[in-house]
């Protein structure tokens, strides 16, 4: 038997474990022993079979993936949708990432959850994650792919406003599945397309059919791409609807590690990569892939050059990151993409983590002093390298990695990205410029990665004299998983290693099976020789810049703590308060829409003129005529004898005529 | 079981049973002490629910025909008589009713409290009803049980409702009375016009689909009178406004029963009557496009509206108009997938909703308000309650995974080939309905408990579990195996399907059998 058939158990267990914690949770003191046995288990358990199927993958690499139906879900004549999943190459690589990384945050919670009274309901909510997470990456078509895809929304939503009493994180995780529903909007309406084109949801059969049924560039293929890379802009926070991503850091920090850095928002990643034939039909959709990419690379790292909270920093990193991702496979560089997604699950959850760290010391130091100043703040840190000193350095590692200093992971994957988008820009030149946004951005990065070091780590410290005593570093249960996301921040670039470094892109050549249908409409052939060690040495110059620059500006600046802060004025000003996009939108979309339901729809269709003017017009009418008839009967003979001849004289008239 | 079941006579009986049950009941309730009705109502209900269980295996689901028919002449002078059968649409439909009839009254268990024995008998009254519209093949006894269920609500919202209840009741009577009196015109009209014909006088379903051919120029008008009775039933916009009133003065059981099922008899008359009577009108470029339009405005004002409704209760009733707008698309999508999804919307919406009310009332016996605000934070004294809510929300809202999703799902593919624009327009219901749902319950159960009356409210009881637990179940495995159910309506589907042809002959031909003959 194929290890592949066993996949059903890699969903299954998180799932029981999701059962159990979820039954804990309703009892009013869970035992926190069992949760912290139960809710780590079961997914390094599922990151076992996980490997397992890896293993078999390796030993044999299918050309078409492995389908295993569970169920039929939704027969309904010619559309037979069936509760199946598939493993091949890309989902092999997606399951690792999410059993593996997703194990390290489930550890690293144990420690930094521990105090909470929602403790088992927090595992809960987060093996729910992994288990919605797997049937995103496992769907055999796209409704079960949607289950995934909504499902993994959920849990954001319901971990986002895990401290549901303060109304602001309850507006996040609202906020962040609305904004994921317009996108989700795209997904259906692109699932509808596809069933009206090519009779089949089927992602494989979609790959096989798509080539010979729709015509390339035509415009069908391009609005069901544009439909897909809708869903995608909500799911992976790009413009337009990225602004629920950096409110999303109200949940708990390993959620922001695992949801909001290394799994969730790469969705969209994996899924322009899955439909790879489709995009690679649609050159213009390929182009605003890249575009909206590459712009909200640059306006996101803008945005991040002025956060004061710690994880908005990193947030604001995030959306960056992904706008990169999605340059990478706008270019038709799938492999690329799903190589960065990769390697920012490792350096991107080794930072969240490590502000986790930075964030529950924080805590702890103003928990024991009763102050209440910002624990997020870096305004109220600086110095910490003394008190934490585990996490100072792995945290440097990963700002080295995603600056893109070699030889760590994140150099290898961004450098791809870059010189694919370059090589587009043989054909379609506007890549160029998507190129030049890159490398502005990748310098942006590696500034303002810089300024959070500095502010957080160096300097002197502003926690405040007597808060300064109770910081320290995290127990090893944190500190652990910490130094594995750090090995593999430094080593993560071998699995595809380019090459002039001596490698022969491993993972591409892996992935090649899924990717062979787009190859006949969009291939990259990425620069050799001069022009490709041009352009490395200038993407690690522009890092080196960034951070050095990044480095002596801050620590040039004398930072006072946040209370004692004077309000921003002028760019900066503009930059913190994030181009004030969320004020644009409330006031252009939900104020209008709430104010034509309320005004115009509620009051004045619905109560006034169906209810009051036709249904209560017809009874005011009824009520007329019924006194109009009643003042007839006066009881009066003449009146009737006058009106009684008037009829008749008009009936007359009417007979004779 | 079909051998059990063909072996006790099953199929002979069970539909007339299920008809003369509840009014068997409605005699012990009456006669019984005003304290043992509600004992008398459970346990009849659950006898009813029991055995129309049967019914699942008793339709043979390889045929798409009517089945378990049986015809008893009643007023042979007039054609009459009491006919009754089901196909895959009929079955799923009883029993919706008769699984939420001892749900509705377990959740009266505490919220009646005065003239129970009359209430108590107008809900089996209702039952049969109910059950009645669904399963009546001939159009008299279709417009009696029509008739049959109307008034036992009225005097359910006009003696046990809110405070406006006289206005709410009375406004439900004339509006469903209008309608109805309509479709009386119609249904006398198109007996008289085949007999003036065929000679024959028939108010049998089978003879008036094979003749239907006959009515000629007349066909626009009946159309125009059954479809009005059915649009205010469903309710589309914009026939909508009694809905709302109706159910914020109804008791819960009201509200569930009136959402759950009552609306449904409006669809179900379409799928069964209207359209099947008067294709090449119903489904005429014009009237198709007044639908489809009427369909998207109710998807899309239903959301909006409710959006904004300060009163739980309303919202609810407002998001019903929203759900069903999907269930007249579908029936006009005109495919397979279309019309299969109409039905599981009508299903589902009876769970969701029909959930959504009970929690809504289980809310007003422990704080006597429906006003959203009144609420918040609930989560942290009602723990239970609030994970229930927050399921049953998800469902209404169409999570994939959950039953709501896949009715609107194949509703929008079915019929995005036929409208295309008008499916897109609905798909933003999804948008909207995530909007006003999760806004509702974050005001109810999130945020900080500040209002010290919500301190003491004490978490769901084992009675309330009860009354839940039955829809949860029902949720998830209706959100993940609908296969049993899909397959099971159809082939009913396939031949409402060839029935609804525009261009299906029209001349009229000879009965054979009790079924009726498709030509295709």
């Amino acid at each position: 038997m194929m290890a592949a058939h066993w996949v059903w158990l890699a969903v299954a267990l998180p799932l029981a474990g999701f059962l159990v914690n979820g039954a804990l949770a309703l009892h009013r003191d869970a035992p926190k022993l069992a949760v912290s046995i139960v809710g780590p288990g079961v997914l390094l358990a599922a990151f076992g079979v996980c490997l397992g199927i890896y293993q078999g993958l390796l030993a044999q690499p299918p050309h078409e993936p492995h389908i295993v139906p569970l169920w039929s879900w939704m027969p309904a004549g010619a559309l037979q949708v069936d509760l199946a999943f598939q493993v091949d190459q890309l989902s092999g690589v997606m399951l690792l990432v999410v059993t593996g990384v997703g194990s390290l945050i489930h550890l690293f919670s144990v420690g930094y959850m521990r105090e909470d009274p929602g403790y088992a309901r927090y595992f809960a909510y987060l093996n729910l994650f992994i288990v919605f997470m797997l049937v995103l990456v496992l769907g055999s078509n796209l409704p079960v792919l949607f289950i995934g895809w909504e499902g993994v929304g959920l849990c954001s939503y319901l971990l986002i406003g895990f401290w549901f009493t303060d109304k602001a994180n309850a507006d996040a995780g609202k906020k962040a599945f609305i904004m994921n529903r317009i996108g989700d909007f795209g997904v259906l309406v692109a699932m509808f397309l596809l069933w009206r084109e090519l009779g089949t949801l089927d992602l494989a059969q979609i790959a096989a059919r798509a080539p010979g049924a729709l015509e390339a560039g035509g415009a069908i293929v391009t609005l069901i791409t544009l439909c897909l890379f809708l869903g995608c802009t909500g799911k992976s926070a790009q413009i337009p609807l990225y602004t629920w991503l950096p409110d999303a850091m109200a949940g708990p920090t390993p959620v922001s590690a695992l949801i909001h850095a290394a799994t969730m928002v790469t969705a969209g990643v994996y899924l322009v990569a899955r439909t790879n034939v489709l995009f690679a039909m649609a050159p213009v959709s390929s182009a605003v892939v890249a575009g909206i990419g590459a712009v909200t690379a640059l306006f996101a790292a803008t945005i991040a050059l002025r956060q004061y909270d710690i994880k908005k920093v990193l947030a604001y990193s995030t959306v960056s990151q992904l706008g990169y991702m999605f340059v990478g496979v706008g270019s038709a560089a799938f492999a690329a993409g799903i190589f960065h997604l990769v390697t920012h699950a490792f350096f991107k959850a080794l930072l969240f983590l490590g502000a986790g760290s930075v964030i529950h010391a924080m805590h702890h130091a103003y928990h024991a002093t009763h102050a209440h100043d910002d624990a997020q703040d870096m305004r109220n840190m600086g110095g910490l390298r003394q008190h934490l000193p585990v996490t100072f350095w792995l945290m440097t590692l990963a700002t080295l990695a995603i600056a893109g200093v070699p030889p760590l992971s994140g150099f290898f994957s961004k450098d791809e990205i870059l010189a694919s988008a370059f090589a587009r820009g043989a054909e379609m030149p506007v890549y160029y410029l998507f190129y030049a946004f890159g490398v502005v951005a990748a310098f942006l990065t590696a500034f303002y990665m810089a300024r959070l070091m500095v502010m957080t780590f160096l300097g002197e410290n502003r926690t405040g004299t007597e808060e300064r005593r109770h910081l320290h570093e995290a127990p090893w249960i944190m500190t652990g998983p910490l130094v594995v996301l750090g090995v593999l921040t430094v080593i993560g670039g071998v699995i595809n290693l380019p090459t002039f470094a001596g490698g022969h892109h491993a993972l591409e050549t892996w992935l090649e099976p899924v990717t062979a249908p787009s190859a006949p409409f969009a291939r990259v052939e990425l620069p050799h020789g001069s022009t490709e060690l041009f352009l490395v040495g200038g993407a690690v110059l522009i890092g080196v810049l960034g951070l050095v620059l990044g480095y002596r500006a801050t620590l040039a600046r004398r930072v006072v703590p946040a209370r004692e802060s004077p309000a921003e004025t002028g760019l900066a000003r503009v930059l913190h308060r994030k181009y004030f996009v969320d004020e644009i939108y409330d006031a252009a979309v939900v104020r209008p829409v709430v104010w034509l339901s309320r005004v115009v729809l509620w009051k004045g269709v619905d109560q006034g003129v169906v209810d009051g003017a036709a249904v209560n017009g017809t009874a005011k009418l009824s009520r007329g005529l019924g006194w109009v008839g009643s003042r007839l009967q006066t009881g009066q003979v003449g009146v009737y004898v006058v009106l009684f001849l008037v009829g008749a004289l008009w009936i007359l008239r009417a007979v004779i005529r | 079981m079909t051998e059990f079941l063909d072996s006790v006579g099953y199929g002979q009986w069970i539909l007339h049973l299920l008809i003369v049950l509840p009014l068997l009941g409605v005699v012990p309730v009456l006669l019984g002490p005003e304290s043992s009705a509600k004992w008398t109502a459970l346990v009849v209900t659950i006898l009813e629910l029991v055995l129309s269980l049967g019914l699942w295996w008793a339709l043979d689901s390889s045929r798409g025909t009517l089945q378990l028919v049986s015809n008893t002449p009643w007023i042979p002078n007039w054609g009459i008589s009491y006919r009754v059968g089901i196909d895959g649409i009929s079955l799923v439909m009883v029993l919706l009713t008769t699984l939420l009839m001892p749900i509705s009254v377990l959740a009266s268990w505490r919220y009646i409290t005065n003239r129970e024995r009359g209430y108590y008998a107008l809900m089996l009254t209702l039952l049969t009803g109910l059950v009645g519209v669904f399963i009546a093949l001939d159009l008299f006894v279709f417009y009696i049980f029509f008739e049959v269920m109307l008034i036992p609500m009225y005097f359910i919202i006009g003696v046990w409702g809110g405070a406006n209840r006289l206005y709410a009741a009375i406004k439900f009577f004339i509006y469903t009375m209008a309608g109805s009196l309509l479709m009386l015109v119609a249904i006398v009209a198109l007996v008289w016009r085949i007999q003036s014909v065929t000679g024959t006088i028939s108010f049998s379903y089978d003879q008036i689909l094979t003749n239907i051919g006959v009515v000629g120029s007349l066909a626009p008008w009946l159309f125009a009178a059954f479809a009005i009775a059915f649009a205010i039933k469903v309710p589309i916009f914009p026939f909508h406004t009694w809905l709302p009133d109706a159910h914020v003065e109804a008791p819960t059981a009201g509200s569930v029963l009136l959402a759950a099922v009552m609306l449904k008899i409006g669809t179900y008359g379409f799928l069964r009557f209207a359209v099947p009577f008067f294709p090449h009108v119903a489904l005429s470029p014009a009237v198709s496009r007044i639908v489809v339009v009427l369909a998207v405005i109710g998807v899309i004002y239903g959301a909006l509206v409710a959006m904004v409704q300060p009163d739980i209760k309303k919202l609810v009733a407002y998001s019903s108009v929203s759900h069903l707008g999907f269930v007249m698309l579908g029936i006009w999508g005109g495919t397979l997938q279309s019309v299969q999804g109409s039905l599981m919307v009508m299903i589902s919406h009876g769970f969701s909703t029909g959930a959504l009310f009970l929690l809504v009332g289980m809310m007003y016996e422990r704080r006597h308000t429906r006003l959203i605000d009144d609420y918040g934070g609930i989560a942290r004294v009602m723990p239970l309650f609030s994970l229930v809510f927050t399921v049953v929300a998800l469902s209404s809202i169409g999570l994939p995974g959950l039953n709501g999703f896949v009715g609107e799902f194949l509703v929008l593919v079915g019929s995005f080939g036929a409208f295309p624009i008008a499916t897109v327009l609905a798909t933003t219901g999804v948008i909207f309905a995530a909007a006003y749902l999760l806004w509702a319950l974050q005001r109810i159960i999130y945020h900080r408990l500040d209002n010290p009356e919500n301190e003491r409210m004490p978490d769901l009881d084992r009675r309330e579990l009860a009354v839940m637990v039955p829809l949860l179940i029902g949720i998830v495995w209706l959100g993940l195996y609908p296969a049993p159910v899909l397959r099971r309506m159809e082939p009913a589907a396939q031949r409402y399907l060839q029935l609804a042809q525009p261009t299906r002959a029209v001349q009229p031909v000879a009965v054979r059998g009790s079924t009726v003959e498709v030509r295709p």
